[in-house]
């Protein structure tokens, strides 16, 4: 299968001599819905900037579906969208106009732009709002505009840089069940964010940057099982001031007043729920702690922290 | 991109252009109005007809051409620096960086879209003048040559100001303390024939000068300068220009990290 993106030694400094990228190596398969995590700063937005020639790379190569963004910037660009961060159209044009000039951009006649606007405007529930100035409109209404003039040229690609950050919960919702749809037409999709919740929830493969570095690059479900750890959060009947003391398990109080237990990987549960029949507890529900990724990750930077200062204290 | 889609891109430029300032028309197509038929009736009118005559020409028709020019010039020059600054500010100037259109044609939809402005602003002096005084055309072809040439010209100083500024205040310095100096010394309210010998040399230095006589030479057919010299100024600088705002797009002077 092509790879939607491949990206090979990339590097950049800026000019103040911050090193941002410290030659990363990575590929998205086409189909596929990747995310980028890391925390701020790790390099997410330039990596992409990169791929979306908002930044210029210091070295390394880039190719979009094969084309090199050296040596066939425009190629690689036709087979892009992009969703930027912050919210980047003329705040005084209408929702509609904003759509259509994009797709002018792309070569697409005001005719055929105006079928594609009208399409995802009302896909993403703008219709209504197309004469609208786009100042006008809520915040997680921009948002929205920015995925539909990303969409109107029909790209194989779609990045999404923080797509849902600011954006309540239900329209969050509709926002994945949107990108899923897309997925499923075949839209490669790529994001950052920083709900990992939201990467749990939606993409197959993730990469994890951190300080310049591609610090994990492989599949969601791969990484989700070098969790030798899982945590079920349990909700009993009576509010426990303080944790039971269990055998083979810890356990712990949560924020909601709800009894979290860390099972070992192929460790049974009836023990733990023998033991909390014992102590009189009684359990009314049980889930498995959905942020799973969130530990994973949170893991992994802090060790690559620790690595770092490790290495500067041998330097030193 | 094919031709036809370049071509779709280029005109989404301008239209976009044309829409901006036909939306913001007080701020951009009144002002100028109001200001030229001020001249006209200050200096025209009211003091023009106690100078008598300049050129050949009652006063009135000699500052009419000026006048225009002027505007066309200012024009060109404020509507490229402040619409493409604004998309920097903005950050808007994205949405062209993130697709294929080449630099070629976003610096030509910028430019087309500031000739747009200054040559529909040159129109409506042209026609408020004609409430004033009699105006008749020595020679159309270089009056439309040189108007085209220099809003072009003055667009392109428009487009490598705003690539070049990095607040709002950029953008005002070149047209109060650079452009504004030179269009008035330009020849527009007199003739250089009226300076002593070593202002004249000076004057010679001035490029807007040669524009404002070129376009004088079009319609009143005198001139301070050779009209030829003129155009092949603007020409020139026209290369210049081109060149450098091409080289600030492909490096992404102030617009891309």
């Amino acid at each position: 299968m092509t790879n939607a993106l491949e990206i090979e030694g990339l590097t950049k400094t800026y000019g103040d001599g911050f090193q941002a990228l410290k030659g990363i190596d990575l590929h998205v398969r086409e189909g596929d819905f990747f995310a980028l995590l890391g925390p701020n700063g790790a390099g997410k937005s330039t990596t992409l900037g990169i791929v979306c020639s908002l930044v210029n790379k210091t070295a390394g190569k880039v190719r979009v579906f094969g084309h090199d963004i050296d040596t066939n910037l425009a190629d690689a660009k036709l087979n892009l969208g992009v969703v930027p961060q912050e919210f980047n159209f003329n705040q005084f044009e209408k929702v509609f106009d904003i759509v259509t000039t994009q797709a002018g951009y792309y070569g697409i006649p005001l005719a055929r732009a105006s079928v594609s606007a009208e399409k995802y405007l009302k896909k993403l529930g703008l219709w209504d709002k197309r004469n609208t100035p786009a100042r006008m409109l809520s915040g997680g209404m921009k948002r929205r505009l920015m995925i539909a003039r990303a969409l109107v040229h029909e790209p194989k690609l779609l990045i999404l840089d923080e797509p849902t950050a600011g954006v309540d919960i239900e329209l969050r919702r509709s926002m994945w069940t949107f990108l899923e749809e897309m997925n499923r037409e075949g839209t490669t999709i790529i994001l950052t964010t920083h709900y990992l919740e939201e990467a749990e929830a939606l993409c197959r493969n993730i990469a994890i940057i951190d300080h310049g570095k591609i610090l994990k690059h492989t599949s969601k479900r791969d990484l989700l099982q070098q969790l030798s750890v899982e945590t079920f959060v349990m909700d009993t009947e009576k509010e426990l001031s303080e944790a039971p003391r269990l055998q083979e398990v810890t356990c712990r109080i949560n924020d909601e007043g709800a009894l979290e237990v860390d099972v070992e990987k192929g460790q049974g549960l009836n023990a733990v729920f023998a033991q909390l029949d014992q102590l009189g507890i009684k359990v009314v529900s049980m889930r498995t702690k959905a942020n799973r990724l969130e530990e994973l990750f949170i893991r992994m930077v802090e060790e690559n922290a620790a690595e770092a200062r490790k290495n500067v204290e041998g330097v030193a | 991109m094919r031709l036809d889609a370049l071509w779709v891109a280029f005109y989404t430029i301008v239209l976009r252009e044309i829409r901006r300032f036909t939306r913001i028309w007080p701020q951009t197509l009144l002002p100028p109005a109001v200001t030229m038929t001020l001249y006209f009736i200050i200096f025209g009118n009211l003091i023009g007809s106690r100078i008598g005559e300049m050129g050949g020409f009652n006063y009135m028709q000699f500052i009419v051409p000026g006048l225009i020019m002027m505007a066309v010039i200012t024009n060109s020059y404020a509507n490229v620096v402040s619409s493409f600054f604004s998309m920097k500010f903005q950050r808007s100037i994205e949405e062209l960086l993130v697709s294929p259109v080449p630099n070629w044609v976003i610096l030509a939809g910028y430019v087309t879209g500031g000739m747009a402005r200054g040559l529909g602003i040159g129109v409506i002096v042209t026609a408020l003048s004609l409430a004033f005084t009699q105006l008749s055309i020595h020679s159309l072809p270089m009056v439309v040559v040189t108007v085209f040439l220099t809003s072009a010209l003055f667009a392109l100083g428009g487009f490598i100001n705003a690539m070049l500024a990095t607040k709002f205040d950029d953008i005002s310095i070149v047209p109060t303390f650079v452009l504004t100096p030179l269009t008035y010394l330009g020849g527009v309210f007199y003739s250089i024939d009226l300076l002593p010998g070593f202002w004249q040399g000076v004057s010679m230095a001035n490029p807007i000068l040669y524009m404002v006589n070129g376009f004088r030479f079009g319609i009143l057919g005198v001139s301070d300068v050779n009209p030829f010299v003129s155009l092949g100024m603007i020409l020139v600088f026209i290369v210049v220009l081109a060149f450098i705002a091409l080289r600030m797009l492909e490096r992404g002077k102030g617009i891309r990290h």
